[in-house]
């Protein structure tokens, strides 16, 4: 089936959940999806895709439908929506081919691009000198004895670059397909509601079901193991961008060269969001995959962060031996597939999500 | 606020209980897995007994009525978490008064009153969760508290609290028999024969709307085209046994809480969204293209249960309710897309009515009615005259096209007719003596609270009262 046929089955049946929500509303105190619900009559294909991202799957509506299956009218709004949101994000995608590619084969094309770049790394210095990858290096820009730093902050720069420029294109056809009234992010009405929309992120309230005891895993009991699980993946990625920008500012415009002492900022921030990038995104791995909600994008992204924080821990371990060179290459083989691949990955929820809240917040 | 403490009965009443139950291996079997069977098994489990619930449905379709219900109506004195002002006692009383034109028993429905404001904070307590009223269509902020989420909702907590606390719950056991002695509980059993020994029951098993049979015999054929809103299971098995064993009865088997609803809605379960609230938008005609009651005497949310009972008088009982496009935005969304049709003939056409009889209808309503734009936030006043009935509120022309129909079939949520219960929830085996161990809740014995009439939200009340207090007294006639 074409993915236009896919996109348009999926919205239809979306569409004719929220005919019958619509009509119910008792969920109405859940979240702000029925919030934003009840303001539709019709539900058009962008508001659809609106609800699709503002929806954080907790699945307590499910629980407390007394439409679910075996209801004739099999309600199961979490199902549809989730099905329906990295269709979105997909359809946005630039550039759109790359995306779809992703999303069948994520993991492995992902893994496969990360020992591209690993392999690229480790042999053209094997190349220069064969013993540079084995070799012991100690102490202040031994990193850039493997790897010259010209290389890494090209490769690097490159990769984030291309990051960003892909997910501005993504973001920017969203809030076009939405019609985001004033198609402006910076009007007045934008910034009162980014309090809640900061709140909303931080708090990640819809993951509370709408009582703050949590989602639902599985069955109807409250969990906030999702919740918990999604911090410490947010907080872990965020602190180790912050140890890698700290890291930047040391080297670019103090002149400092890594690595950097255990006790240093960068090495300390590394540490703390490593262990949140090693339990977060294995959590969520085991809750998705009891949910048999693993699609490629999804997987793809976890199991990056999983692998990078793994390899920066042995980094950070083995630093002094002879595997650091390996180890290294390896490493940043991971980031930088992981920058390549992020317009595509699930990581892309959280700049939708944004919006979604964003667009919720200024509504009401 | 003063609370006068649950009634509960004495110790001599349920000397005779005190031999039957040791022998049983259950103490206390609460028959029906809704809201009042579910309050019943945990406050006698709380209690110390021994509780067993059976509920009819499959664990998927668990919860009977109560599945479908949103907020349960409860005094306050002043406001709660998620009440607004005041609903007084004496308040609560007169509009249930009101509704059923004093058919009702006054002890029973103070009593009622009087405990569903604990009730709030009971099942709080027990996991389950409120809401403020946010956007729903009927203005019960004050009066009603919300389930998050709705009744599904309450019964997950109630079922989960239940089995945690140690209640043994057992799905697809309907049961059809409950076998009395000398007026004293002893058994009950499945139609496959499976019985259930215990001290005590508590009979929680709702009415008998989704008996067909039972429905045809009250209301002749005209029931064979009555919608049920919810469970297909409450088919009465357990009331029609007790009444063959003359167990006393209170009620009249035609009344009921019926509503107009789409008439496309599902035979059963159709539940809250089957729901139309465009009669006072336009006009109801029958079969016959003929108007037949007026549509704007009242709010919706104060009329919409006696349509079912009009739409059931009809011929055929089925009714259009028609507006023009100008209404068509002004109510809450139906599931079911209105019929449509770019003039009056061509909508008759679609409806299978009458084309001259239907364009007669609306052309004399029209040049009855008034001009002027309705306001539909007040009564307004603008009527139309002359008219046989009349339009007393909201009475606008409908003149622009397209046109839009709904056909209305009766939607009965429960049957009133019931057990005959006292004020330890005890049923009456006969005028002088209630039965020492069989007890009823919710809606087998809503019918001595509502004899006929409704006020929203008082049918989850009735079964959260009556469920504690049988479940009380229950487990107390096991240990005195």
């Amino acid at each position: 089936m074409s993915d236009t046929i896919v996109i348009t089955e999926i919205r239809s049946e979306a569409r004719r959940t929220f005919e019958i929500c619509n009509a119910c509303r008792y969920c109405e105190g859940f979240c702000a999806v029925f919030q934003e619900m009840t303001d539709h009559r019709t539900f058009k294909d962008a508001t659809l895709d609106h609800l699709a991202n503002l929806c954080h799957n907790c699945t307590a509506c499910f629980h407390a439908c007394q439409y679910k299956p075996p209801h004739e009218f099999a309600i199961d709004v979490p199902q549809v929506l989730a099905e329906l949101r990295p269709q979105t994000w997909q359809e946005h995608a630039w550039p759109p081919s790359f995306a779809r590619l992703l999303e069948r084969r994520g993991v492995s094309i992902s893994l496969l691009i990360a020992s591209v770049f690993s392999l690229f790394l480790g042999l053209s210095l094997a190349l220069i000198d064969q013993n540079i990858l084995t070799a012991q290096h100690i102490g202040s820009g031994a990193f850039y004895k493997i790897i010259g730093h010209g290389t890494i902050v090209l490769l690097a720069g490159a990769a984030s670059l291309w990051a960003i420029v892909a997910m501005c294109v993504s973001a920017n056809r969203y809030r076009q397909s939405q019609a985001f009234r004033d198609n402006s992010l910076h009007s007045a009405s934008v910034r009162t509601a980014w309090r809640s929309v900061l709140h909303d992120i931080f708090y990640l309230r819809h993951l509370g079901g709408g009582h703050d005891e949590g989602c639902n895993e599985d069955d109807d009991r409250f969990t906030n193991l999702r919740r918990y699980f999604h911090h410490l993946t947010m907080w872990g990625f965020l602190l180790c961008f912050a140890a890698t920008s700290v890291a930047t500012v040391y080297e670019l415009l103090l002149g400092w060269q890594s690595p950097f002492p255990h006790t240093s900022l960068p090495v300390l921030l590394g540490i703390f969001g490593g262990i949140g990038l090693l339990i977060g995104p294995l959590g969520l791995l085991y809750l998705n995959a009891k949910r048999d909600d693993l699609h490629g994008m999804s997987v793809a992204f976890i199991v990056l962060l999983f692998l990078i924080s793994l390899t920066g821990f042995g980094l950070l371990i083995l630093r002094e031996t002879s595997a650091m060179g390996t180890l290294l290459a390896i490493h940043l083989g991971l980031v930088l597939a992981f920058f390549v691949t992020l317009p595509y990955t699930k990581f892309v929820h959280a700049i939708y999500r944004t919006l979604a809240l964003i667009q919720f917040h200024r509504i009401s | 606020m003063k609370l006068r403490p649950m009634p509960r009965a004495t110790a001599k009443e349920h000397k005779k209980l005190v031999r039957t139950s040791i022998k049983a291996g259950t103490n206390i079997l609460v028959i029906g897995g809704g809201h009042a069977g579910l309050c019943a098994a945990i406050s006698a489990r709380e209690a110390g007994a021994s509780v067993v619930l059976l509920d009819a449905a499959p664990e998927s379709m668990r919860g009977g009525n109560s599945r479908h219900t949103r907020n349960l109506r409860a005094m306050h004195t002043e406001p709660t978490a998620t009440l607004t002002g005041q609903y007084e006692a004496e308040e609560y009383w007169q509009d249930i008064l009101r509704v059923t034109g004093g058919e009702t028993n006054e002890a029973l429905t103070r009593l009622v009153i009087r405990e569903s404001y604990p009730l709030l904070d009971w099942l709080s307590e027990r996991g389950v969760k409120f809401q403020p009223s946010l956007r729903g269509t009927l203005s019960l902020d004050r009066t009603n508290a919300f389930f998050l989420g709705g009744g599904c909702a309450l019964i997950n907590a109630l079922y989960r609290h239940a089995t945690q606390i140690g209640v043994a719950i057992h799905y697809e056991k309907e049961i059809e028999h409950v076998e009395l002695s000398d007026g004293t509980f002893r058994w009950a059993e499945t139609k496959a024969g499976e019985t259930f020994r215990a001290g005590a029951a508590v009979l929680a098993c709702g009415g008998f709307q989704a008996n067909t049979d039972w429905m045809v015999e009250a209301w002749g054929d005209a029931a064979r085209n009555f919608l049920i809103r919810g469970t297909p299971l409450n088919r009465g098995y357990v009331l029609r046994d007790l009444m063959a064993q003359d167990v006393l009865t209170k009620g009249d088997p035609r009344q009921c809480h019926a509503v107009a609803i789409d008439a496309r809605a599902p035979k059963f379960d159709g539940g809250i969204v089957s729901r139309l609230d465009s009669v006072p938008f336009g006009i109801v005609v029958n079969r016959a293209a003929k108007r037949f009651y007026d549509e704007g005497q009242d709010f919706w949310a104060k009329r919409y249960a006696i349509w079912g009972r009009l739409v059931a008088m009809q011929p055929e009982q089925i009714a259009y309710s028609i507006i023009d496009h100008k209404m068509h935005d002004l109510f809450m969304p139906s599931v079911f897309p209105a019929i449509t049709a770019n003039s009056i003939p061509e909508l008759a056409a679609q409806l299978g009515l009458d084309a001259s009889a239907l364009t007669d209808t609306i052309s004399q309503f029209n040049a009855a009615a008034s001009e002027a734009t309705c306001d539909h936030t007040i009564l307004d006043g603008r009527t139309t005259t002359g008219l046989q009935p009349n339009k007393t509120n909201w009475a606008q022309p409908l003149d622009q096209s397209p046109y839009h129909a709904y056909p209305l079939r009766p939607g009965i949520t429960f049957t009133y007719l019931g057990l005959k219960v006292d004020h330890h929830a005890r049923v009456q085996i006969n005028e002088d003596t209630a039965a020492p161990n069989l007890y009823a809740a919710g809606e087998i014995m809503a019918g001595n609270i509502l004899g006929k009439g409704y006020c929203a939200g008082t049918g989850m009340t009735i079964g959260g009262v009556f469920g504690r207090i049988a479940g009380i007294n229950a487990a107390a006639g096991l240990t005195i």
